[in-house]
């Protein structure tokens, strides 16, 4: 089974539109899932995760109900049927 | 979100490029500047510490660096004055994953040496200097700053560790001056391999060594392409001068109401004429007294004068920032600032009056100009322009001599 990922409102932009991203073969943690999606559309890689390989700072990955800062970050296991919900964090002035 | 106001631009008319903490705009205005125009705002609710205007081969290219909180900086360009903007797939300016580092903030657009008319500069946070010599299409890290044995000891400012100051010399394409907040003034002879501190002279007020080799917090400085050995420097704490090409600085500071401040402006025809706003002090960074002065120095900073028709004189608890304050290549000059309240002032007579262009802005942080070329005219220019290797650019306006440190 696909792993979904849902994109934020401001994002769909760079995913042709869509709010929900099914990709398949994910190996089991959410870079991989990630990965898949940035293949299908490269544009969402900059504006997920910095140079460097991280989650911006003001952006919250969720798997279920669970944010990965608390499991793992990116290396936090998915299932297949798993959810990955990308989310503003609330900030700015 | 905002409903965004394009603008038409004609051939000749005098543009004022505002980036603030929560957009961009772009004012424009015929040649009497007298009535102004504004489209934007351009990325709504997007910090935009970094603007630029290209002009070269042709080029009527609006460079911007969006800071988006949530989706990182990215550094974007309009052809049509704004009407659209550049959404690269992937972003143009990151720093090299064996750096360790990210980009935070682009903090200054630069453009290169007049003989390299695809060669352009990005100062950014943390302090790094980028470089693209395909008019933007790419860039690169200038690895010999940030190989620099001082860079683990530059600390940050309250604005983040920024390099906000680039100038390419005029005369000699392989000299730049960059400066950091904090880390101070340092300068390349070789095009960019080596980089030497250059402060001498310059204060530290917050180190334990008062003339430290480096690690000043420099707010500003700028250069007169007339006379490129000479630099006038707005420190924190500090106002300076160099005539030796930034070897030494002595202090200019003669009857200012404070030598703390954040902008200077230098004037775009004569070189020893240059633009400040005093600021009361680091721990009250507002105008001295409650009156927003401009002060001017036309000769060199031996006096400064102020320039207050049309501004303020009470309860102005104003700030001006270090990119906020320019004047643009007009004659008589124009000056223009803008403030942390959001207001936009502007003079079309060298600042001898003041008038508020507008207020209800979003804090301003950066504030550039540029007069708009006819198309067809500046790309026939670049075309029989001869090779001028190592001539300045002088202005045909510039009143003094010319001189090279």
């Amino acid at each position: 089974m696909p792993v979904a990922i849902r994109i934020p409102t401001p994002l769909r932009h760079f995913s042709g539109g869509n709010g929900k991203v099914s990709v398949e073969g994910s190996t089991g943690i959410v870079l991989d899932a990630l990965e898949r999606l940035w293949e299908l559309h490269p544009a969402l890689r900059d504006r997920i995760v910095n140079e460097q390989g991280q989650v911006r700072e003001h952006i919250n990955i969720f798997v279920g109900e669970e944010n990965i800062r608390f499991t793992g970050g990116l290396a936090t296991p998915v299932s297949d049927g798993s959810e990955i919900l990308i989310f503003p964090a609330v900030s700015g002035g | 979100m905002p409903t965004t106001r394009t603008i038409s631009v004609k051939d000749g008319d005098v543009l004022v490029l505002v980036g603030t903490m929560k957009g961009a705009f772009v004012f424009r205005a015929g040649p009497a500047r007298t009535r102004w125009e504004v489209g934007g705002p351009f990325f709504p609710g997007v910090p935009v510490y970094a603007l630029g205007y290209d002009h070269r081969e042709g080029r009527r290219r609006i460079w911007a660096g969006a800071q988006s909180w949530r989706w990182g900086t990215v550094l974007r360009s309009s052809d049509d004055f704004g009407k659209s903007w550049t959404e690269p797939e992937a972003y143009t300016i990151k720093f090299p994953t064996e750096s360790g580092v990210a980009l935070k903030n682009i903090w200054q657009i630069c453009l290169g040496h007049a003989d390299e008319p695809g060669t352009l500069y990005c100062g950014v946070e943390p302090s790094a200097l980028f470089k693209s010599t395909d008019s933007g299409g790419s860039w690169s890290l200038v690895q010999g700053l940030f190989d620099h044995p001082h860079r683990p000891q530059w600390m940050p400012g309250n604005g983040g560790q920024c390099l906000h100051t680039i100038l390419p010399d005029p005369v000699d394409p392989d000299r730049i001056v960059v400066a950091m907040s904090t880390g101070g003034v340092y300068r390349t002879d070789d095009g960019g391999k080596t980089w030497q501190p250059r402060n001498k002279g310059i204060r530290a007020q917050f180190m334990p060594e008062p003339f430290p080799e480096f690690g000043q917090c420099v707010h500003k400085v700028v250069q007169h392409a007339a006379r490129p050995g000479r630099y006038f420097l707005q420190n924190h704490w500090g106002l300076y001068r160099s005539d030796d090409g930034a070897d030494t600085w002595q202090d200019i500071a003669n009857n200012v109401p404070s030598d703390f401040g954040f902008g200077v402006a230098m004037h775009p025809h004569d070189p020893d004429t240059v633009y400040i706003v005093p600021i009361e002090s680091d721990e009250y960074r507002c105008t001295p007294e409650g009156k927003l002065r401009v002060y001017r120095t036309r000769d060199a900073g031996a006096s400064w004068q102020p320039l207050t028709r049309g501004l303020p004189q009470k309860n102005a608890l104003e700030t001006v920032l270090r990119d906020a304050l320019a004047t643009d290549a007009m004659d008589p000059a124009g000056v223009y600032f803008g403030t942390r309240s959001g207001k936009l002032y502007g003079s079309n007579d060298e600042g001898k009056s003041w008038s508020l262009v507008l207020d209800g802005l979003p804090p301003v942080v950066c504030v550039k100009t540029a007069v708009v070329e006819a198309a067809k005219a500046a790309r026939q220019k670049a075309q029989s322009k001869p090779p001028a290797k190592h001539k300045p650019a002088a202005s045909s306006a510039v009143k003094t001599r010319k001189r090279r440190a």
